[in-house]
């Protein structure tokens, strides 16, 4: 017999009932994050059915998808800046929580920021935990370990009422990448450069297990940007087995274990990687030393270039309006690309080393008079440690905005949008059609080459600005 | 959930590959807390203009598409996010079957639970429905089958579980509950505590 995934380790400890030919598995649930997006209807059906929350203490909201991204101290403040639609979800969410006995993480809160970065920020995020979220980049926990994917508002509802799920066990790809990374190449540009290689689908139906000596090279922010895309490649969740890395990170964190039961853990925690024989369904091998700074230049993630390469020839209809909707030419490189607005932000690349590497490309430069540029940290944790350092003043100095934690122009629900037709490059992780607002076009870069646009005016290649 | 057991309709075609959960509902349409009346943002920002009227061009305000129930798209349908909205809209204008070679798990598990069919076929069969805009096709639950005028009957895959739901009106909740001992038991006796 083979040895078990990282995968199957985590899935086969959380059964409560094995799945049959018949039924699905009953999959326990150890942590479900929320949202005010996509939980309004799930406590509708709660309270419809006169259902109580079965776990409120595996259970954390937090405000961070249509929440105003300039401060905000009350609700009265919130009725003057958002939409009222907005600011009613936001008061839905918070009377939720407040019966259901939920603890949320709302405007008063010093922890409150966009979902997937608060946990791993807390320590809630765990090796070996199973980890869901009414939204589908709840992938982004799985670079600690665990087996983390986003669910739909009935599913909400599952776990609220009952703290499981029922689940047809997905299939598993393995994807090593290996090699040295050249100077300016980020972990973005190796999830982009992996969905271009695997396509928008390659991962339906599949948990990916990302390896090799380039993953484990990446600190837990930078593994966290590859796990947080895997969704982009159609995958059910991403993971990454934990090692002194993630351990490390972990350590003293507020909702890590503490003492013993710190010991107990990391010594779970170490039997989780992967068995040398463990087999997969499929596997594919990529050379990290190949790759360069990459840019989307159609509708979806996986229409992404090197950035110095020409764009392909279109082959199809849907190819052809892709490349119409976004004003790009067949055979010529984005670079050089006029750019108008420039984003650094979102669940994929707004934590502190992200927020550090913009700083790093616009420190002593300013952004270009035609270019709008937003800075929003992805937690109020970032917010106030990227201050002490003073990115802030890089910021501000060189021009952006440097604005409150949320989702932001990500899915512009807030209010941050992109105007129609211009162009937007975003560290964010979807360049689908209105993404950033309606009209809106989005190149999807890495912080580095954001910032690097942002100063040109244009789409630019960070590797002539790096510092040395 | 209603009991779905058997959509007949004439289909209407979106060929477009990957058509990704914004473009079926825009995010600008989430800051809704109710599932009610989201048919009239369902792909939005291909239905309407500027002005907010709608595109004489556009497959859905087109006279033929008036009354269609199956959808028919290009391949990796529903791509993109986990938002319910999606399926709660398709259902809401009137869909409620799609057919695809293939549709985005998250997507597929929402259009499940609401009684939405995910039918994913062969190439040969999705290129011939996507050449045939408008065909009489029945998408049959019961034999997990869809049928083309011609007589052909195209098997697709659906596994037990969510076919008899769908059969039944089976409210997974109402199953899940039913599981409380079993899940009481695996809270009390396992070896480590979330």
């Amino acid at each position: 017999m083979s040895g078990k995934s990282l995968f199957q380790k985590v899935w086969e400890d959380h059964i409560v009932v094995p799945e049959s030919a018949d039924t699905p598995a009953v999959l326990y649930i150890d942590l479900h994050l929320t949202h005010e997006v996509t939980s309004p209807e799930a406590f509708s059906v709660l309270r419809s059915r006169g259902q109580k929350v079965r776990r409120p203490d595996l259970t954390l909201a937090t405000l961070d998808h249509s929440t105003p991204t300039v401060r905000v101290a009350s609700l009265k403040d919130l009725d003057i800046v958002s939409e009222p639609a907005a600011a009613a979800q936001i008061r839905v969410m918070i009377e939720n929580c407040r019966e259901f006995g939920i603890e949320l993480l709302g405007f008063e809160s010093e922890s409150r920021g966009i979902v997937h970065i608060i946990g791993p920020e807390l320590g809630i995020t765990q090796p070996g935990k199973t980890i869901v979220c009414g939204d589908s980049h709840t992938s982004t926990h799985g670079a600690f370990g665990a087996l983390a994917f986003g669910i739909g508002t009935t599913e909400v509802g599952h776990v609220l009422a009952s703290q499981c799920l029922l689940q047809r066990r997905p299939k598993t790809l393995a994807i090593t990448v290996d090699g040295q990374l050249g100077p300016g190449v980020t972990a973005k540009d190796i999830i982009l450069a992996i969905i271009g290689q695997i396509g928008v689908d390659g991962g339906t139906g599949h948990v990916i297990e990302y390896r090799g000596s380039a993953i484990r090279s990446l600190n837990m922010e930078q593994r966290m940007t590859i796990c947080n895309m895997s969704i982009e490649a159609g995958a059910r969740a991403g993971m990454i087995a934990p090692d002194d890395t993630t351990i490390e990170y972990l350590r003293n964190r507020p909702m890590a274990p503490k003492g013993a039961d710190w010991d107990a853990a990391v010594a779970r925690w170490r039997q989780l990687p992967s068995d040398p024989d463990a087999k997969f369904d499929r596997e594919i091998s990529i050379d990290s030393s190949k790759i360069t700074p990459m840019v989307t230049f159609g509708t979806n993630p996986g229409m992404v270039v090197p950035i110095a390469q020409p764009v392909p020839a279109a082959t199809d209809d849907s190819f052809r309006k892709a490349l119409a909707y976004m004003g790009v030419t067949e055979n010529r490189p984005m670079l050089g690309m006029p750019v108008n607005v420039v984003f650094v932000g979102s669940c994929t690349n707004a934590r502190l080393s992200d927020l550090r590497e913009a700083a790093s490309i616009l420190r002593g430069r300013k952004v270009a008079s035609t270019v709008r540029m937003l800075v929003v940290p992805g937690s109020e944790q970032v917010k106030q440690a990227a201050e002490r350092e003073g990115l802030h003043e890089i910021f501000l100095a060189a021009g952006a905005e440097w604005r409150e934690a949320g989702c932001s122009m990500c899915l512009g629900m807030n209010g941050d949008v992109t105007a129609r037709g211009e162009l937007c490059v975003s560290t964010s992780n979807r360049n689908f059609e209105g993404r950033q607002g309606v009209g809106a076009r989005t190149v999807l870069a890495s912080p580095l080459t954001a910032a690097a646009s942002a100063i040109a005016g244009r789409i630019a290649d960070p590797r002539p600005l790096l510092a040395h | 959930m209603e009991k779905v057991t058997i959509v007949k309709s004439r289909t209407m075609v979106l060929p477009q590959t990957d058509i990704d959960t914004d473009q079926i509902v825009p995010a600008r349409f989430l800051t809704t807390t109710t599932r009610k009346g989201l048919g009239k943002a369902l792909f939005a920002d291909w239905r309407y203009d500027r002005a907010g009227n709608p595109k004489p061009e556009f497959l859905l305000n087109r006279p033929e598409a008036a009354g269609c129930g199956i959808l028919v798209a290009g391949n990796n349908f529903g791509c993109g996010s986990s938002r319910e909205h999606a399926p709660w809209a398709l259902l809401d204008f009137g869909i409620h079957a799609v057919i695809s070679t293939e549709i985005a798990d998250i997507f597929r598990g929402n259009s499940l639970k609401n009684g939405l069919i995910p039918v994913t076929v062969d190439k040969a069969t999705h290129g011939w429905l996507i050449e045939n805009p408008g065909a009489e096709v029945t998408v049959d639950v019961t034999a997990s089958k869809v049928l083309l005028p011609d007589g052909r009957a195209v098997s697709f895959p659906m596994d037990g579980f969510s076919k008899y739901c769908l059969l039944n009106g089976v409210d997974q909740l109402g199953y899940l509950l039913k599981q409380a001992d079993a899940i009481g038991r695996f809270e009390d006796t396992r070896s480590w505590k979330p």
